[in-house]
């Protein structure tokens, strides 16, 4: 049971890393003005759900398993993720709204929380491997 | 002899390249510059393949002719003393290239730009600098300068100004003696492979054959420069010449090695064949080509340090004291010469004391303290003038207008952390389609351009030589193209600054093709026409009907201009224009879930060829839905219909709709509680509430159609969701609350006006504007109609002459080095005859180092319409109450800063420099302003129309919005009258806008931007009601009373000629609305009274107080 839970939410952790990793590319192609912001902006809300459930379900999986420790860890990123889904205006086209993306550093603050997402999750990654 | 001083030199590198003229410029140049010099050579090749000049004749025969002559030749009248190098270096054939830049008149300009990202660089500027402007230092600074960089200096230099001081030139001489050691360096890498050959004549014999073929033709153009400019050059006098030439001392001489020739080579082709880039966002763009890192900046600190070591030398120097004169005649501010000292002294060290200096000497009058408390009339009697930067005269005189070009800081702070310290935000104001009356067209089929940041040459640019400028942007030294020396205007030869493109900030080109992804588009209007029952109620359909038969030829373009129709209820239904048919035939279609084109191609037809088709069909249209009982509208369907049709082309859609649309896609429901409309909380609704609209705006974007919005409605429409289409395809809000045929003549006339001048102004198509900044400036945040589609890029499917455009900057990299900083904006769009047209504007800034330059240099008005732009996203993105917030404390933030910083006195009350004496009475005034108030009652609608005027409008109509021009009209005379063709306009003063200034016996015109009101006194002058309204007393001043009568009296042409201009000034149409004391109009006249309390907000002297309370916590 406990090895099952880890291998799967190590599973999880790995995909969430490949996503943080895919936003920071598609972000950073952006920036560089490989893609226009439509193509990016679309690209990227495709897979806010994705994370979102990924991430709830490694939140899940540590409450369910009662490891307290991990699940406090992972809890306020789960909580931000939808947090961030709910908060979006009506008017705008999900998360990364590609005519607000290029205003008010919302780039940077974008790159900025997928670099920390990516920590996080290589955290978690070493924590479920060596428990 | 120079011969063998290149052997020597070519010894490590083995550098032939004996073409002495450019020898010394490169020594001159910074490292960067060396290495960009190896790009010409095949940059040149493909020069010649463009017209030939009077030059290429020449440049061809070059290598034959003047050979051993040019070296010596040069040598001898340039400057035969400077020159002799102790060394036998190459230098002598230096005076030539050197002195051609400096003849231009624009000379100083570029020695105030050239930046210095290199040490090297500014090293050498600075003598220039101080022989052209500097000298006010010069007594003060030889102190500090003297005698520590003497010491550091290199014996050589001493030597050099030994030799030097007779004549006027002493740099030069110094660069001799310095070029030593560089020169050889340089050589390297411009001629790679070629054999070691010293003798300038050698080289050119040889090159034909021997040489790699991508390098040859560069040599060439060179020997034949010598002879052509040699003329031009001397005559400048000693003096110019030594504006560039010292070349950087010892540590310089390594910064070049890391360029190899090869990989020289190797970029600069691709950078040539990279000129045509196969996309929009590249033709206007540039970054990603970019070759190699230009600056290889070195050690730039020491070199600073030793700059000051040159002063001395250059005081004994003649020129400094009689360009003195000049100086304090050009600046506008008394405490120019502060500034103007540090635009020509670089390093920053040198600020400090300079500024306290000029302090000490006079407080300029932007910087003069002002209580607010005290002062009541704050308002100049004219309009009020953007502050002029503080940049040398010449350079100021070709400046971008303001009116196209503006910034909020005219002095550009050093750093991120002194702007934050100012807490004014910075940003540039844009008006770049705006209809000038004298715009210089060049044709030519190279435009010049940076190679590494695309940047258009500009005024602004330096010349290093007559071949090479170096961007002012990136500083990267592009080579000026064959075709770019000869001057079309005055059909001269070898004067590539005098070409207009470097005399004009404002310019046009006509794009060669490479400037075109599929041929230039045809205009294409679509009407789209909202024919619901409430729509014929309205009436409007037969005002637009009208106005576009009388319009119909003349709308902008060519023989291939198409128009379409399409009109919707909870129906679609299309117009088959179809050439033949004997009269235009209605397609209804019904199935708005899943809309289609019936026939795609006959909806769009030629407007020469079906023009008989059309206006049958606008002569019946009004009538054809008379009866209808549909009340429905399904706007969402028809937009998809819209871009469906124009799709393939692009072009405008105009969109006239009447009421919130329910039916189908983007069906929207009311959001308005009437109830609230006074709330003094927070408006809810701001923000769109489907993102159908955006997502069809950045379709339509992608193709190249832009949609116009009219909005004729007297109920709740929901502006902030159907503004969404317009705002980010480029398109346009006209809002017409409460229209209607018969109740509202004065609503009907505006918008016949305002139709008028729609239908027939300028249009560019497919458009797209990059605005570029020198580098260290970033732009982050954008304000306007358009999409931005990459970091820089704004997308603008239609771009009009009445858009403007607002962009925030922050300081991304310190601008120690750099004088002066400038903007380029470039506009690349079609016109509506078809031609690829690219309208490019500069604007040159000088950098400042000290809070209280800063505050000189601010622009109150630009600063205000910033803010506006920004609190008006604020509101969206988060509420209302926070935008308030946060302009009220930007004023506060503002003062409190230069209370704190700038101010060595402390004195009691509100204390403000005089440039910004109208900061806190303009925050006050958009504090009150529709889009932003609480307390008073105010449709969303409106309040969200005001908004997207606030982003949208140009500033200069902005700022009536924000805060209106008060006149008093009952006592116009000629006094003081501008005179403009042939009609006298009165120029009254303007008032504060306060109750105060109301007298009884007086009437007074009140400019609000879209609205003027004539308010007449309840015991106005008989003679003005008579001579002028045309009524015999005061009661009979009718209740709706819109136009001025056509009186034959004197005081009614002085009115109406004054009334007229200000209506010229704009491009849409202000109602007039005279107005007595019963008028239900008054008291939206009162709300404009903004220094006056009312029940929900404060006056302007309770502001102020409050202000001052918040400022002296």
């Amino acid at each position: 049971m406990e090895a099952a839970v880890f291998i799967l939410s190590l599973v999880d952790c790995c995909a969430l890393i490949f996503l943080a990793v895919y936003f920071i590319i598609t972000l950073s192609d952006l920036e560089c003005d490989y893609i226009n912001a439509r193509a990016c902006c679309s690209k990227l809300n495709r897979w806010v759900v994705p994370e979102l459930v990924g991430q709830a379900l490694s939140t899940v999986l540590m409450l369910v398993s009662l490891h307290w420790f991990v699940f406090l860890l992972n809890l306020p990123v789960a909580a931000w993720n939808m947090y961030r889904v709910w908060k979006v205006p009506m008017g705008n086209m999900g998360v990364f709204d590609p005519t607000e993306i290029h205003n008010r550093g919302q780039l940077k603050s974008h790159m900025k929380e997928s670099m920390i997402k990516l920590g996080f999750h290589l955290l978690c990654f070493f924590i479920y491997l060596y428990r | 002899m120079s011969s063998t001083g290149f052997n020597s030199q070519n010894g490590p590198g083995g550098q032939p390249y004996a073409n002495g003229p450019f020898q010394n410029q490169v020594a001159l140049q910074p490292p960067g510059p060396g290495y960009n010099m190896t790009h010409q050579p095949p940059y040149n090749p493909m020069q010649a393949k463009g017209p030939m000049p009077p030059g290429p004749g020449l440049y061809n025969s070059g290598p034959y002719q003047p050979i051993p002559p040019v070296s010596s030749y040069q040598a001898s009248p340039g400057q035969p003393m400077l020159n002799r190098p102790p060394m036998g270096s190459p230098h002598p054939m230096t005076p030539p290239q050197s002195t051609s830049p400096c003849p231009g008149p624009r000379m100083p300009p570029a020695q105030a730009t050239p930046a210095p990202p290199v040490s090297a660089n500014s090293y050498y500027q600075h003598p220039p600098a101080w022989q052209y402007e500097a000298l006010p230092l010069m007594g003060a600074p030889p102190p500090m300068g003297a005698l520590p960089p003497l010491a550091t200096a290199p014996l050589t230099f001493v030597d050099n100004h030994v030799t030097s001081s007779p004549s006027l030139a002493p740099p030069q001489a110094s660069s001799a003696g310095y070029s030593a050691a560089p020169p050889p360096v340089y050589h390297n890498a411009m001629q790679p492979s070629g054999p070691p050959l010293p003798l300038t004549s050698l080289h050119r014999y040889t090159q034909p054959g021997s040489a790699p073929p991508p390098m040859n033709p560069v040599a060439p153009p060179h020997t034949y420069q010598p002879g052509m400019t040699a003329p031009y050059g001397h005559p400048s006098t000693g003096l110019p010449p030594s504006m560039r030439p010292t070349p950087p001392p010892m540590g310089n001489a390594t910064p070049p090695l890391p360029f190899s020739p090869k990989t020289d080579g190797h970029i600069a082709t691709p950078a040539n064949g990279a000129q045509v880039p196969n996309s929009f966002d590249h033709l206007e763009t540039g970054p990603k080509m970019a070759g190699p890192p230009q600056q290889p900046a070195p050690p730039a600190r020491h070199m600073g340090l030793s700059y000051p070591s040159l002063p001395p030398g250059y005081q004994n120097t003649s020129a400094s004291p009689m360009h003195h004169p000049m100086q304090a005649q050009t600046q506008p501010y008394s405490h120019a010469p502060q500034s103007y000292q540090q635009l020509s002294a670089g390093p920053a060290q040198l600020s400090p004391s300079l500024a306290g200096l000029s302090l000490q000497s006079q407080t300029p009058e932007t910087l003069r303290v002002v209580n607010l408390l005290q002062e009541r009339n704050l308002l100049p009697p004219g309009p009020v003038t953007p502050p002029t930067p503080c940049l040398p005269q010449d350079l100021q005189k070709i400046n971008c207008h303001p009116e196209v070009f503006r910034s909020t800081l005219t002095s550009i702070p050093q750093t991120q952390s002194l702007l934050n310290k100012a807490k004014l935000p910075l940003g540039l104001l844009l008006h770049p389609f705006k209809d000038l009356s004298q715009l210089p067209v060049v044709t030519s089929s190279t435009i010049v351009r940076c190679r590494s940041c695309r940047t258009y040459i500009n005024p602004f640019v330096t010349f290093l030589d007559q071949r090479r400028w170096k961007c002012n942007l990136c500083y990267r030294v592009n080579d000026v193209p064959e075709e770019f020396m000869y001057n079309p205007v005055s059909r001269s030869y070898g004067e590539p600054h005098k070409r207009p493109e470097v005399q004009n900030a404002t310019i046009e080109f006509i794009a060669p093709s490479e400037y075109m992804l599929r041929p230039p588009q045809p205009a294409v209007y679509l009407f789209v026409l909202d024919v619901s029952h409430n729509a014929v109620e309205t009436g409007y359909l037969d005002v637009v009907c009208q106005s576009l038969l009388e319009n119909i030829n003349a709308l902008p373009g060519d023989s291939r201009t198409k128009i379409g129709f399409i009109s919707f209820d909870s129906t679609i239904h299309f117009y088959n224009l179809q050439e033949g048919l004997a009269q235009p035939q209605m397609l209804i279609v019904s199935d708005i879930e899943d809309i289609f084109l019936p026939t795609p191609d006959s909806l769009l037809v030629n407007l020469n060829e079906c023009k008989e088709l059309v206006q049958d069909l606008l002569k019946s249209l009004p009538q054809m839905f008379g009866k209808t009982m549909e009340t429905q509208s399904a706007l969402g369907p028809a937009l998809q219909a819209a871009f469906k049709l124009l799709s393939p082309t692009g072009g405008r859609v105009s969109v006239f709709q009447t009421q919130l649309p329910k039916l189908g896609v983007g069906a929207l429901k009311s959001r308005e509680d009437p109830n609230q409309r006074a709330s003094a909380k927070d408006i809810p609704n701001l923000s769109p509430a489907t993102d159908f609209y955006k997502k069809l705006a950045l379709d339509c974007s992608g193709q190249q159609v832009a949609v116009d919005l009219f909005l004729l409605s007297s109920q709740y429409c929901d502006l902030a969701s159907l503004a969404c289409i317009s705002r980010y395809s480029a398109g346009s809000v006209y809002y017409y609350p409460s229209y209607q045929q018969q109740h509202n003549p004065a609503g009907v006339e505006c918008f016949q006006k305002d139709l008028k001048r729609y239908l027939t102004r300028k249009i560019g198509l497919e458009a797209v504007m990059r605005i570029r900044c020198t580098k260290g400036l970033s732009i982050h945040t954008f304000h306007g109609n358009f999409f931005v589609r990459s970091t820089d890029l704004l997308s603008l499917p239609n771009v009009n002459p009445d858009a403007g455009f607002a962009v925030q900057m922050s300081i991304e990299e310190n601008l120690v080095d750099m004088q002066s900083v400038s903007f380029q904006a470039a506009l690349l769009y079609t016109s509506s005859k078809g031609e690829r047209r690219i309208r490019v504007h500069t604007m040159c800034l000088p950098v400042v180092n000290s809070l209280s330059d800063i505050f000189a240099g601010a622009d109150v008005q630009a600063i205000t319409g910033l803010l506006a732009s920004m609190a008006v996203d604020r509101s969206v993105t988060s509420s209302l109450s926070d935008a308030r917030d946060a302009m009220t404390n930007a004023s506060i933030d503002s003062l409190t800063s230069y209370r704190t910083s700038v101010l060595t006195i402390q004195q009691p009350g509100l204390l403000a420099p005089a440039c910004l004496k109208l900061f806190p009475l303009y925050i006050l005034a958009l504090l009150k302003q529709k889009a932003f108030r609480t307390g008073t009652s105010t449709r969303l609608d409106d309040r969200v129309f005001a908004m997207c005027q606030l982003k949208y409008q140009p500033l200069a109509y902005v700022m009536l919005m924000i805060h209106p021009a008060l006149y008093r009209v009952d006592d116009l005379t000629d006094e003081g009258a501008l005179n403009i063709s042939e009609r006298a306009i009165p120029q009254p003063r303007v008032q504060q806008l306060s109750v105060e200034k109301l007298s009884r016996e007086g009437a007074f015109l009140m400019d609000a931007g879209s609205v003027i009101y004539l308010w007449i006194g309840r015991n106005c002058n008989p003679d003005f009601l008579t001579q002028v309204l045309g009524v015999p007393d005061y009661a009979a001043v009718p209740q709706n009373m819109n136009i001025l009568p056509e009186l034959d009296t004197a005081e009614s042409q002085r009115t109406r000629a004054f009334v007229g201009w200000l209506r010229e000034q704009r491009p849409f149409f202000p109602i007039l609305h005279v107005i007595r004391d019963e008028s239900p109009l008054k008291a939206s006249f009162m709300q404009n009274m903004i220094e006056d309390r009312t029940e929900s907000a404060l006056s302007y002297y309770e502001f102020l107080l409050h202000v001052q309370q918040q400022v002296s916590k």
